[in-house]
């Protein structure tokens, strides 16, 4: 699996892309990038190459879920996987988050590993 | 007292706790809070709304919360600072969705509001229906912190 992908973490908590990033390093992932809203995700990703996203669901100013649907709908970022995180997983969350084209979605707390094996079964089937 | 919020609010908590920051606090017995004053020094609180209303706090004690954000930052945390109250905000929220997810398998759906955190000596936890709450102590070996909740049914 290609550890040398580059991964935008979007959310609007400091802390937890210190952690989300702090788990990524810790299963080889090394070429991070971030951003603190959906509104800077885009501008982040019309900037950068950028092989995979994780963001979360519950942001102000763009959500997880606008970010993804402008993602789906932008013809150069169309393809990028899309990993959803989220404080609970909802069963309407989860409806709207696979009709707007998330990739797959993941419910903290998480650890490493849950979040390693996330993201190689989305690569896995690309 | 419902049995189920505390076991919902007790399990989610050693969860978050233990997955995020590697930490197992030993929980207390619960009890009954008269007053609005904070058990710790820095608090975050958040708002239920849905078959249940009322509010959820935690309450971290400084030598408690440094020790948790720094386990989860990996990097040595001084004192509480943005990062330890950016934290707190996000630990009450993981825990308030762990514990819905728990009580939504008993029936109740339950959304909860973006937290806010306080912070300072003896600052007041106000819960959105006025209290009585119940507390749930925990203990690390770095200081003690509460679960402090307020629900609709909570006894007066």
């Amino acid at each position: 699996m290609d550890k040398n992908i580059k991964i935008l973490i979007v959310d609007d908590f400091t802390t937890m892309r210190k952690v989300i990033r702090n788990l990524l390093k810790s299963v080889g992932y090394e070429n991070i990038i971030e951003a603190e809203d959906g509104a800077i995700a885009l501008r982040t990703l019309k900037n950068n190459e950028v092989d995979f996203i994780i963001s979360d669901w519950n942001m102000p100013n763009m959500s997880g879920l606008e970010l993804l649907k402008a993602v789906r709908a932008d013809s150069e970022l169309s393809k990028t996987p899309f990993l959803m995180v989220t404080a609970e997983a909802l069963q309407d969350n989860v409806i709207a988050a696979v009709k707007a084209g998330v990739s797959n979605y993941i419910v903290k707390p998480f650890t490493a590993e849950v979040l390693n094996t996330k993201i190689e079964k989305i690569l896995e089937t690309l | 007292m419902d049995v189920r919020f505390i076991n919902a609010f007790l399990d989610a908590t050693e969860n978050v706790l233990k997955t995020m920051a590697f930490v197992e606090p030993k929980p207390g017995k619960p009890y009954l809070k008269k007053d609005n004053v904070a058990k710790g020094d820095i608090s975050g609180i958040i708002g239920l709304t849905g078959d249940l209303k009322g509010s959820l706090g935690l309450s971290f004690s400084e030598g408690c919360i440094v020790k948790i954000v720094s386990n989860m930052l990996g990097e040595s945390m001084s004192g509480i600072d943005n990062d330890v109250k950016d934290a707190v905000g996000e630990i009450t929220n993981m825990i308030s969705g762990v514990a819905r997810k728990k009580l939504e398998a008993d029936g109740l759906n339950i959304t909860a509001a973006i937290p806010t955190v306080v912070a300072g000596k003896s600052h007041s936890i106000v819960h959105v229906l006025g209290g009585p709450s119940i507390i749930i102590p925990f203990e690390i070996e770095e200081g003690p912190f509460v679960v402090d909740f307020c629900l609709d049914n909570v006894p007066s």
